[in-house]
């Protein structure tokens, strides 16, 4: 992109940063401030648009020099299979090292959202999936794409949110966060999460990615594709991996998906959105949340809350 | 891979344009229990229809069960997060919330008006330009109110809206409205704030929230939203002298070296002269470096990366400036502290400073008073609590580059944390340098510890005992000097008895004063390393705070911690100074192993069993341990 379209004057004078421009500066010195201080920080990639908008703004961070950290991805081996092409079409990418996880007691458990429902796939497959990676590579700092804006339960999350040896969250060791001065000390075993994308919104992300023309998963935009009619959430059939039941038919609808997380589990949305412009426009007239799609937040009230506490983002 | 192209639209183009326009205003909410700052932030959400189809499904849901509001939507629902304070009614913890209008977008600070949650308060206030103070019309005025107010001056907030909230259930009198406006003026003043607007409305039913209603005829003013719209907001436009905190120093390869970090203060141009503090260098901008392409210029609020035209030295927390505005530097400092940790602060304690980009030793020296914010008296105080606010004098560990807060938040306004914990207990305001030492240049001593140490054939270090009362710390410290002697090196050893008879003389035995008295003693040791010397010291040091700012004021491999382990009861049996006998009968207050705590060392780099050797085999050992290490040899001459 141009300096133009970044607004920088080039004439001298008043200028006046923008929304996005104040929030990706804020996200570029986040993640400064963890490769300055912490000893092995690791990125979490999820593959989807936060995690596409993280790595575009991490690049920008350490330009130049290549990413100072590997991308870790906890592979639940339910994505869809878009992802994972995208996925290792990213991997590709010259400076980047992608760590890929699976938590293969899982596996062999044969754990999987179909069979176990969403809440035990989640539990084992995601969150002790994580641990096991963070574990093993002993990072003490991981980025994740969490926006406060998400869940209710997230609006009160640190940027930089302390977890203790066992990756808890206990909402008593979380330290006061003033101005931009962030405490990232951790004792041994000790880590912090850290969430670069804190203060941004649904919307700011789109318009960043549209800004900045960030690639992100196909199945973000609108296209025909099979679809079933499920407990009201429309599911992508995207293999054999989703048993059919008796009486589901699939029938080829425009869809796309706000969120992307494990397929049977990520409801798809009715819309003609084929581009990034659209689905902003699109979600303008919208009334309904971002995670509404994902089945795991329909829970009791606090669920994301207790999840987050065991350690799940 | 899918990259998007831009729409044609020109409408969807006319948006976005917009978009790109608009400007971010963060603020925060502030007031006392009940005061209706959720419902009000509720409202906002709503009103600005970012609440969406579901929450609003699940807010329905939520005001039936939890609601304070019977069948009605209760909107502080939408921003109560935590179940615990759902649960109780309060709000918690600082909440940060998300809305836009055409004109603004906003990022919203909620906090708390519990009077034990001062810190969060704070935590809110950093960040925000601009406090919404709410006063329930009912109340008025309350301390909590003036406590609110007195936090949003301290951390430099310039705006105040004061919002009478509750105004229906007053029957919508101005003369009401007018009172409390009145009372909160006439503290206000006593703070210097600088604008203070005041609005009457009604949260729950939306009286000049967003629109003005029909109820309040006498209030010709702006609706809360359009004031929040329309306020002037201070922009950095590049008058601020330039301040540029070095955050990461990018070395890709051998052909860049480039100082990456986020603008604080005004502007800076390619070819323009620049120095360094606190070194003083002086060089020019070579390349303002972003993914996008080089800059001519950079403004404050944006990340960036500067290449400078020569070879000087600069690393992360060093601090950017032009030639022409350079920064004061100083070690010593006064400055406002808020405790925020249920481990009070204590004086001549060190704690981690992180200042910018810099993390530094800071010693509370004298706490001068604290500051009771209900009526902004100075108290007498030695300690801060959880909550509490004192102006102290702070000895930093370095000279630094700084500005008062009020100049500049990110070079004024800092944390401490503790150094064992690594928890943050407490914020802080750089007010003044206590002592001038602006454009400093440290010039490197050509006779330096080195030349001493060679001098001797030996390194200087210190070997640090300590252990119980009666443990045999003294004996071994003796034994040790004595074969040290003997194999001719040069040795002093500093005595707990013997120090506190003259040096700390003053000092008692209270956790504060064994604190100051650890300090000292260090200090002491260190110069006499620095010397040259191999300085035993023998002292119970009974906390492991202390004995770690002990090893961090010395290098890599200069210290030794001795741990002289003696159980209590073997202690207590030798006893032979009759000092034990004494505290058992209570003639001895804070007597270490009694009624003080004794913190033993966690990873000492020697440990002495007294039940299983005999002093003269615990002095041996320890010698061995150091001629092992190589302080009995001369350092080699490389630097």
């Amino acid at each position: 992109m141009s300096d133009a379209s970044h607004g920088q004057a080039s004439a001298p004078g008043r200028r006046l940063l923008t929304h996005l421009d104040r929030l990706e500066a804020e996200s570029i010195h986040i993640f400064r401030e963890v490769v300055a201080e912490c000893a092995k920080p690791v990125m979490l990639y999820s593959v989807g648009k936060d995690s596409a908008v993280m790595l575009h703004l991490a690049r920008k961070a350490f330009f130049p020099a290549a990413l100072p950290f590997p991308l870790l991805h906890v592979d639940t081996t339910w994505k869809f299979r878009a992802m994972y092409e995208f996925r290792d079409e990213v991997a590709k990418q010259p400076g980047i090292e992608l760590l890929v996880h699976v938590n293969q007691d899982g596996l062999a458990r044969g754990i999987g959202p179909v069979t176990h429902g969403s809440q035990i796939h989640t539990d084992v497959m995601k969150t002790e999936g994580l641990k096991q990676a963070l574990d093993r590579h002993g990072f003490d700092a991981a980025f994740g794409g969490a926006r406060r804006d998400e869940e209710k339960s997230r609006a009160k999350e640190r940027i930089f949110s302390f977890r203790t040896p066992a990756h808890r969250w206990d909402p008593k060791r979380q330290r006061p966060e003033l101005w931009s001065v962030y405490n990232t000390r951790t004792n041994k075993g000790e880590s912090v999460r850290v969430f670069p994308l804190s203060n941004w919104t649904e919307l700011d992300v789109w318009e960043y990615i549209y800004r900045e023309q960030i690639p992100i998963v196909p199945l973000y935009l609108a296209a025909p594709r099979p679809v079933v009619e499920r407990d009201g959430a429309l599911i992508l059939v995207d293999d054999e991996r989703l048993p059919l039941r008796a009486g589901e038919k699939p029938t080829l609808r425009s869809v796309r998906f706000r969120t992307l997380g494990c397929y049977p589990l990520t409801g798809a949305i009715e819309s003609t959105a084929g581009s990034v412009a659209a689905i902003i426009e699109e979600m303008l007239a919208s009334r309904t949340s971002e995670r509404q799609g994902r089945v795991i937040d329909h829970d009791a009230g606090a669920s994301m809350e207790k999840k987050k506490q065991e350690g799940y983002f | 891979m899918t990259t998007p192209a831009a729409d044609p639209a020109a409408n969807l183009a006319r948006y976005l344009e917009a978009q790109s326009q608009k400007t971010l205003l963060r603020f925060i909410t502030c007031g006392s229990v009940d005061d209706g700052k959720s419902t009000l932030i509720g409202r906002l959400l709503y009103e600005s229809s970012v609440v969406l189809e579901d929450q609003l499904a699940a807010l329905a849901t939520d005001s039936r069960k939890v609601g304070s509001r019977g069948a009605e939507l209760d909107f502080a629902l939408l921003v109560d997060g935590l179940a615990a304070e759902r649960e109780q009614g309060i709000t918690i913890d600082v909440a940060y919330r998300y809305f836009a209008t055409a004109r603004r977008k906003f990022i919203v600070a909620d906090t708390p008006g519990h009077e034990q949650y001062t810190r969060n308060m704070a935590t809110g206030a950093s960040t925000a330009e601009l406090a919404v103070i709410l006063v329930d019309a009912r109340k008025g005025v309350l301390t909590q109110t003036r406590r609110h107010s007195y936090l949003c001056a301290l951390l430099g907030i310039k705006r105040i809206v004061l919002a009478i909230n509750k105004m229906d259930l007053v029957g919508y009198q101005q003369e009401r409205a007018r009172a409390i406006e009145d009372e909160y003026r006439e503290f206000a003043a006593l703070l210097g704030v600088g604008e203070i607007r005041v609005i009457p409305l009604s949260a729950a039913l939306g009286d000049n929230v967003v629109a003005a209603g029909g109820n309040m005829p006498w209030y010709q003013g702006p609706t809360l939203l359009g004031h929040l719209e329309s306020v002037d907001i201070a922009v950095d436009d590049g008058a601020a002298p330039f301040r540029f905190p070095v955050q990461w120093v990018n070395r890709p390869n051998s052909d860049f070296r480039g100082f990456a970090g986020l603008v604080a203060s005004g502007r800076i141009a390619t070819g323009q002269a620049v120095r360094i503090a606190p070194s003083g260098r002086e060089s020019t901008i070579e390349r303002i470096v972003t993914a996008t392409g080089d800059l001519r210029e950079a403004v404050a609020g944006q990340s960036v990366t500067l290449t400078l035209a020569s070879d000087v030295d600069v690393s992360r927390g060093d601090i950017i400036t032009t030639r022409e505005a350079p920064l004061e530097c100083a070690d010593q400092f006064e400055a406002t502290l808020i405790w925020m940790h249920e481990e009070p602060m204590l004086q001549g304690r060190q704690y981690l400073l992180k200042l910018g980009a810099q993390t530094l030793l800071a010693t509370v020296m004298p706490l001068k008073y604290r500051v009771n914010v209900d009526t902004l008296e100075h108290e007498a105080a030695e300690r801060l609590e959880l909550n509490d606010i004192g102006v102290c004098e702070l000895q930093f560990d370095r000279v630094t580059g700084f500005e008062p807060y009020t100049a500049n938040r990110a070079l004024g306004g800092f944390i401490l944390m503790d150094r064992l914990t690594n928890d943050t207990v407490g914020a802080g305001l750089l007010h003044f340098a206590l002592r001038r030492s602006q454009n400093i240049h440290w010039q490197a001593l050509e006779i330096d510890r080195r030349v001493r140490a060679a001098q001797k054939g030996q390194r200087g270090c210190v070997l640090w005992l300590t252990g119980l009362s009666g443990a045999g710390k003294s004996t071994i410290a003796n034994l040790i000097d004595k074969r040290l002697v003997a194999l001719g090196r040069h040795t002093y050893l500093l005595d707990g008895d013997n120090v506190r008879h003259g040096l700390n003389k003053d000092l008692g035995f209270t956790p504060q004063d064994r604190v100051e008295n650890i300090r000292r003693v260090a200090e002491v040791a260190r110069l006499m390393a620095e010397a040259g010397l191999i300085t035993l010291v023998s002292f119970i040091s009974p906390f492991r705070s202390e004995r770690r700012m002990a090893r961090e004021l010395m290098g890599e491999g200069e210290f030794f911690e001795v741990h002289v382990d003696a159980p209590l009861a073997a202690a207590e049996a030798r006893d032979p100074k009759g000092l034990y006998k004494k505290a058992r009968r209570g003639e001895l207050s804070n007597f270490t192993g009694i009624d003080s705590p004794y913190e033993a060392p966690e990873h000492p780099e020697i440990h002495i069993d007294t039940t299983a050797l005999t002093p003269e085999q615990a002095a041996e050992r320890i010698v061995e341990h150091i001629a092992r290490a190589g302080v009995l040899a001369p350092a080699p001459r490389a630097g």
